[in-house]
């Protein structure tokens, strides 16, 4: 048996070089992070309790039986204990039903969707704390950041305030993305036409890794960030310096050029954001000659407006549905009121077919 | 003559010498030394007159050992083709830091991650697997074939087009780069616009209707074709996990086929299944691939189960402890693979209790997984182990697998899975698993089997090369991955800022080279023990003191597998046999009925490859005549009544003659 004998010896380098390296999963700054850590570590120690012992049986049992050990008790026909049977269905199953309520609990309390409780181990947040919103938009191949509540925007840079909750609104333009800080929080999907959300608190101040952990083409590898942990005061100079900073507007038309794939773009801050900006992202209406999602999904509830809607297919004929190589999307939606008469229609198809559809609602 | 573009748009639809990758070093030379080996094989082929043999013996045989065999070469050649991307992405990885941007550009690199992942699973590990339990089912459980012959061939051939359809993107444009599930909108039409994708989609269609039919046919011979007395309580394990992996095939690859089929309508007729606008959902999509992906994890590890228990079983000289509670783990887990996809995808947004959900039942599936490790051990509890090849696979797979397992466990623990998804944790974790469980069970399997395919054992040296180098290489390879993870570091980047990630980097491509030489030494493995096969040479048909009915018969078995359908009564056939003193009959031998080769495989195949070419390129009149013609051809070789013969009593009679001449001699 070599391979036991050389394991540890394998291993030795590795230990070595892991004192030496940044583990940022295992020394987060953040405390959702900082309890995903512990998470991590106690489920690990919880399956290390059936691991080791396994291990070591295998590396007994295969010394203690081979061939040549003619001093230990063969027994080939033994192949039933029911005492056995039960012990090994139910070591794993203990395990896995502590495991599970772990599980159960933690999903829970770390369910990204829900606004945080405590700032710190020791400090629950708050009461009447506003947390700071920021709304997340994966770009092809860089990261859009607008501060709604402070009206501002920043591209490649994210800011926020220690021991305050934040809370992100995460879309995407294009193709899906994951949006991860490590040192933060986890991550969670970024996709478009969709919104996920992430709360999370960051303690300490500094300059930490953000970026994109899911494979979204070309620009993927320098999809990522910074991201700065601030005190209080720092982000409020900070926000001062963004609003005086001559960075301009972000305009429903500044964002539709900004949309335009690109690589390793650098820091750019918007002293002003457009306010209606992320629900236009979110809605793929960014352009206001298409039809909002929202606006769809309202007609579609009611019924829809059946064959006749579909005149109010576009052939794409602008230039920020150009995709990345040079196709173009064949026919987008409008804008109901940009087509005349469609108002029209939409109200004449409301008074007739609707009604049935009503009844199904109820 | 001059013709304008619509006519040659017409003829070669979006193909132009573009597509050839003439401008591309790194192809070109691939190319010429994918076409040496080539022009070498078939001018050897020539040379020795083999292709005569090779057609009516090989590529037209309706024998499920052969098939097993062809299965088997399949994913050997392309595990050559997987490993060369393996390393060229560990190269790239190793080198790229800062300002050195590594000599593959995203452009090649994401090609290549993509034909990774798809050639490794698809045809590497899914042929291995179904050539193993091709060529051992039906001698296991005393039969003579499969249930539909025929079906096996055309599934082979079937598999071998979706393999030469990823090939041929290698020199004929590009592949997706998308990551080996493309999922959409990255792999819609706006944002995937060439033939990658549609290279991605066909080449899987294709290789997934041999995939389907393989299942069919292996359920209809292993509930219908044991030989009397083999109740299901008493098949051996590795027929239970085939069993169990050819029910989670039949019921996982049609949902990777419509979800295929799906994508392909929004490619080709502009629908909006998984498209960002008009009510499209591209989460569906990646709910769809995922029921298919998970239970095709299992589809893979079930059957390396059955090997490790068929080996443990035998190198221990025991019969498998827990026999029961090991088949109702094996069932436990094929129902349980379909209740756990979700964990593919927790960061997608899904709510706590759905997340908690799919994380609880994933870890459940740890609870028949352990039952069966313990079983393993528990065979070794009082047995007499030779350290023999298959035997080191399986302790080595117990070792690593359980390491595989615990941090699989990790990932599906919600919260933990949002600090490490997607991360090089992630990429360890399955390779730890797909390596060290499925890849170390085929090892065992080839290595276990050999014998009985060829009639001598592998060379042992070289074999204990192989193992080491791979054993040793998989841990240099993927622990340094595990930690990267654990740094943060997601996959499938192109190039890296932060020096102090370098050397872990470095020490996984130093792994990947031993793996690299475990390879190489498996290959010397084949070509010194086919030099040294007198010396290797077993008569017997029993070379490892074997406990099933395989090892009853002739290595190789005659065509005809038995002469005499065996009766069993026991577990253990061959064993119980052994114990009573069974006697070869050696004479009242009848006619054998057998089915006969058929080109109608190869021709199917090669139809539906030629669809699928015409349909990537846009050709749309050679996919249009090529599917009329597959149609056609299909309808008529129903009309071929020629399909089965007799051996006759006298052949029957002169090879078992021939046998008991062997016996007698060796003994």
């Amino acid at each position: 048996m070599h391979l036991r004998r050389s394991r540890p010896i394998l291993l030795l380098p590795v230990f070595g070089l892991l004192a030496g390296c940044n583990m940022v999963t295992m020394h987060p700054s953040g405390d959702v992070a900082v309890q995903q850590r512990d998470l991590i570590i106690a489920s690990t120690l919880l399956m290390l309790l059936i691991i080791v012992p396994v291990m070591l049986l295998i590396a007994l049992f295969a010394w203690r039986y081979r061939q040549s050990n003619t001093a230990a008790t063969y027994d080939p026909e033994w192949h039933h204990s029911t005492q056995l049977e039960v012990a090994i269905w139910s070591a794993p199953l203990a395990i896995i039903v502590a495991l599970g309520a772990l599980t159960w609990i933690s999903t829970h309390v770390l369910d990204p969707y829900r606004p945080i409780a405590r700032i710190s181990p020791t400090q629950a947040v708050p009461q009447g704390i506003k947390p700071l919103t920021v709304e997340v938009v994966a770009l092809d191949w860089k990261w859009l950041f607008i501060y709604p509540d402070l009206g501002i925007a920043t591209v490649n840079e994210l800011a926020a305030p220690v021991d305050t909750p934040i809370a992100f609104k995460i879309t995407a333009s294009s193709v899906m993305n994951s949006f991860y800080i490590p040192a933060l929080a986890g991550q969670i999907y970024a996709m478009p036409a969709m919104e996920t959300k992430l709360h999370a608190v960051i303690n300490k101040p500094g300059e930490y890794e953000g970026f994109s952990a899911n494979y979204s083409g070309e620009g993927f590898s320098d999809m990522h960030f910074k991201f700065h942990g601030m005190s209080n005061a720092d982000f409020q100079r900070w926000v001062q310096t963004v609003k005086a900073g001559g960075g301009g507007a972000l305009n429903r038309a500044d964002y539709l050029r900004l949309a335009m794939p690109s690589e390793r773009d650098p820091v750019h801050r918007y002293a002003v954001v457009a306010p209606d900006l992320y629900e236009a992202i979110l809605n793929e209406c960014v352009d206001s000659s298409k039809m909002c999602m929202s606006d769809m999904m309202r007609i579609d509830a009611h019924g829809g407006l059946g064959l006749p809607g579909g005149r109010n297919l576009v052939a794409t004929d602008y230039e920020s549905l150009r995709r990345r190589d040079g196709r173009r999307a064949r026919t987008y939606v409008a804008s109901i009121c940009e087509i005349p008469g469609a108002a029209d229609l939409k109200s004449r198809l409301a008074q007739t077919r609707p009604q049935t559809r009503l009844l199904n609602d109820r | 003559m001059t013709f304008n573009a619509d006519f040659w748009r017409f003829v070669f639809g979006r193909f132009t010498l573009d597509a050839l990758p003439l401008h591309e070093p790194i192809l070109i030379y691939t190319f010429i030394g994918v076409a040496v080996i080539g022009i070498a094989l078939l001018g050897a082929i020539t040379y020795l007159k083999a292709w005569k043999y090779l057609w009516t013996e090989w590529f037209t045989s309706v024998d499920h050992k052969r098939i097993g065999v062809m299965y088997i070469v399949l994913g050997l050649v392309m595990l050559l083709r997987g490993f060369s991307d393996a390393i060229m992405m560990r190269a790239q990885q190793a080198l790229a830091f800062g300002h050195n941007q590594g000599y593959l550009p995203p452009h090649h690199y994401d090609q290549v991650f993509t034909a990774h992942g798809v050639i490794m699973i698809f045809f590497v590990a899914m042929p291995l697997v179904t050539g193993l339990m091709n060529f051992v089912v039906p001698l296991q459980i005393g039969a003579r074939d499969v249930a539909f012959p025929f079906l096996n061939n055309f599934s082979f051939w079937m598999t071998v087009g979706g393999a030469v359809t990823v090939m041929m993107s290698l020199f004929v444009g590009v592949f997706a780069r998308t990551g080996w599930l493309a999922y959409p909108p990255l792999s819609g039409i706006a944002y995937s616009p060439d033939v990658g994708v549609d290279y991605y989609i066909w080449a899987l269609q294709v290789a997934g209707v041999g995939t389907l039919l393989s299942g069919v046919n292996l359920i209809a011979t292993i509930i219908k074709m044991r030989a009397p007395g083999m109740t299901l309580m008493r098949m051996p394990i590795f027929v239970w996990t085939s069993l169990c992996t050819n029910v989670l095939i039949v019921a996982a690859f049609p949902v990777l086929t419509a979800v295929l089929a799906l994508l392909s309508l929004d490619r080709y007729v502009g629908t909006n299944f998984f498209t960002n606008g008009f009510g499209g959902n591209p989460m569906m999509y990646v709910n769809l691939i995922w029921i298919w992906g998970h239970p095709e994890v299992y589809i893979l590890i079930l059957p390396a189960f059955g090997v490790y228990s068929e080996v443990v079983s035998t190198f221990c000289g025991k019969r498998l402890f827990g026999y029961v509670s090991m088949v109702y783990a094996t069932i436990v887990i094929t129902i349980l693979a379909y209740l756990v996809w979700l964990h593919h995808f927790f960061t997608m947004g899904s709510g706590a209790s759905v997340n908690s959900f799919f994380g609880i039942t994933t870890m459940i599936i740890s609870i028949p997984t352990g039952a069966k490790i313990f079983n393993w051990l528990f065979t070794m509890y009082r047995g007499r182990i030779r350290f023999e090849l298959p035997m080191m696979w399986t302790l080595a797979f117990m070792f690593t697998f359980v390491i595989g397992g615990m941090t699989g466990v990790m990932l599906a623990v919600p919260p933990s899975d949002f600090v490490l998804h997607n991360s090089l944790f992630l990429v360890a974790h399955f390779h730890n698993v797909i390596i060290g469980g499925v890849l170390f069970g085929m090892f065992a399997g080839i290595t276990y089997w050999f014998p009985k395919a060829f009639g001598f054992k592998l060379d042992p040296f070289w074999g204990h090369m192989s193992f080491w180098f791979w054993v040793v290489g998989f841990y240099f390879a993927f622990m340094p991955l595990y930690v990267l993870g654990l740094m943060g570091v997601t996959r499938r980047l192109n190039h890296f800022d932060d020096p102090s990630l370098q050397i872990w980097f470095v020490i996984a491509a130093f792994g990947a080279l031993l793996i690299f030489i475990g390879i190489i030494s498996f290959i010397v493995q084949l070509v010194v023990s086919f030099i040294k096969r007198e010396q290797l040479r077993d008569v017997t048909g029993d070379p490892w003191d074997g406990r099933t009915l395989e090892w009853s018969t002739a290595s190789p078995p005659p065509a005809y597998n038995f002469a005499f359908t065996p009766i069993i009564h026991d577990h253990d056939a061959w064993w119980d046999m052994k114990k009573r003193g069974y006697t070869r009959p050696i004479q009242g031998f009848h006619p054998i009925h057998m089915p006969k080769n058929t080109d109608a495989g190869v021709i199917l195949a090669g139809l539906s490859v030629a669809i699928a070419v015409g349909m990537i390129w846009y050709v749309w009149w050679l996919a249009a005549v090529s599917f009329v013609s597959l149609i056609v051809f299909a309808i008529a070789h129903t009309f071929n009544y020629k399909r089965d013969f007799h051996i006759p009593t006298e052949e029957v009679v002169r090879t078992e003659a021939e046998r008991t001449r062997l016996l007698t001699e060796g003994a």
